[in-house]
């Protein structure tokens, strides 16, 4: 669904990453860790075709409409409704009966009697619902999330788990980019930590979360 | 092309939305436009120099400046919540991307100009009987060019620091071949000259807009990919 190989990008001297490959299939969840400064949205920004790679290669078989973008900004235009951002999106996707997938999408995610609100005038938590659903609307394969639980509140991170897990159960592959792996250890099916722009380890997600606390603390602090 | 144009339509009554909600752009760059008007009335010695002799000019600082004011809305919006990876993201044209902010500048900028005029009228006593559809004609002419410039050049600068002020740095020296032609077939209009005296500053202004307006539609896709 999505490959990357030997992924490097560099700022000036800096080398943001350094060969890091990726292979996401149907229904994984490969949750990407790591602290601030080690590439983690970067890397995102180069699965998302957002940015280009200074070496190495990014492979989408669907194409660009096969990705969906969940970032820690909502790409939402604050003046307009919920229900006329989503249009908006629907119309750039071609996607047929734009106003009324928008309405079914906001339903979704239970905001259907929130759709003509301006979207600043709704809560962190309906934003990102709102974001969600924006994500989603095109029917992506793959949804590259990047700090999808930030400022949210607990009721709200559970309502944005369960969307995310329903989701993966229908098939969709998910790259969850989190600097908390327990908030969304349930969802992951592989787990991997990005220090310093290349992979310290990652794999198949392990039985114990602790277990793999242990090890990123180990990597990170020797 | 179907998909093409109904993309830019797309962008085009998005952007035209937001500001009809917001009007923030649209209300600053009247009230520049009119505070520019009354600042040249007020401040020009009456003995030294007329009012034909000032007013093409002081009209066209009025419409390019406010422009420039326009045209920085046009990007800023795309900033804020980071609207713009959304846009880049979806599978569509950049062109049209570009066709769809265009237009929508255009309708800002010529409604600012709308407004603009009648206050050039009121506040400087032109008479524009037998004038006014040759100033509309060069009105579009200029306009048609220096947006197409000042939309690649908002792209170009929305994500730098300092986009405010980058914008008019970069756009005033493109913005010169317009509004010179501009101002010389106003003034000749307003002298009630014969169209033969205009008619080549209006040919400039066509050739500009063709070569510019078609460099913009070929730049925007390579500019927004980094």
């Amino acid at each position: 669904m999505l490959f990357a190989d030997r992924l490097e990008r560099r700022f000036g001297a800096a080398r943001a990453l350094r060969g890091v490959s990726l292979s996401v299939h149907a229904g994984e969840c490969h949750l990407i860790l790591g602290p601030n400064g080690a590439g983690k949205s970067t890397l995102l920004r180069l699965l998302a075709g957002l940015a280009r790679p200074t070496a190495g290669s990014v492979t989408r078989p669907g194409g660009r409409r096969s990705i969906g973008l969940l970032s820690h900004q909502s790409q939402l235009y604050g003046d307009l409704t919920a229900v006329e951002n989503l249009t908006f999106t629907a119309r750039l996707y071609g996607v047929s009966d734009p106003g009324g997938q928008a309405r079914a999408r906001l339903a979704a995610v239970g905001l259907a009697e929130r759709a003509d609100e301006p979207v600043r005038g709704l809560s962190r938590g309906m934003v990102q619902r709102v974001a969600i659903a924006r994500a989603l609307l095109h029917g992506p394969n793959v949804l590259l999330l990047d700090e999808p639980f930030t400022g949210l509140d607990p009721q709200s991170s559970e309502l944005t788990l369960g969307l995310l897990a329903a989701e993966q159960a229908a098939g969709q592959a998910l790259v969850l980019v989190t600097h908390d792996a327990q908030e969304a250890w349930e969802l992951a099916t592989h787990a991997h930590l990005l220090v310093r722009g290349s992979w310290a380890f990652g794999g198949p997600r392990e039985a114990s979360l602790d277990g793999f606390l242990r090890r990123c603390r180990e990597a990170l602090h020797g | 092309m179907g998909e093409f144009f109904r993309v830019a339509l797309a962008v085009a009554a998005k952007d035209l939305r937001v500001e009809h909600r917001s009007k923030t752009a649209l209300v600053s760059a009247i009230a520049f436009a009119a505070l520019v008007l009354v600042i040249f009335n007020f401040a020009r010695d009456a003995a030294a120099v007329s009012r034909e002799a000032l007013a093409p000019s002081v009209l066209w600082i009025t419409f390019s400046f406010s422009g420039v004011i326009a045209l920085n809305r046009s990007f800023a919006l795309e900033r804020e919540n980071a609207a713009l990876d959304g846009l880049l993201l979806a599978p569509v044209s950049r062109s049209a991307l570009f066709l769809g902010k265009y237009l929508a500048n255009l309708a800002f900028v010529f409604t600012v100009e709308a407004v603009a005029l009648p206050l050039f009228v009121l506040f400087f006593g032109v008479d524009l009987t037998g004038s006014l559809g040759g100033i509309v004609l060069t009105a579009v002419l200029a306009t048609t060019g220096f947006v197409a410039v000042g939309t690649v050049f908002a792209a170009m600068t929305v994500r730098t620091r300092f986009a405010e002020l980058m914008l008019p740095l970069l756009v005033l020296p493109f913005l010169l071949p317009p509004v010179i032609g501009a101002v010389q077939v106003t003034a000749r209009l307003l002298a009630g000259r014969p169209l033969s005296e205009i008619a080549g500053w209006l040919r400039i202004l066509g050739f500009y807009d063709l070569v510019f307006v078609t460099l913009c539609l070929l730049l925007f896709p390579p500019l927004m990919d980094e």
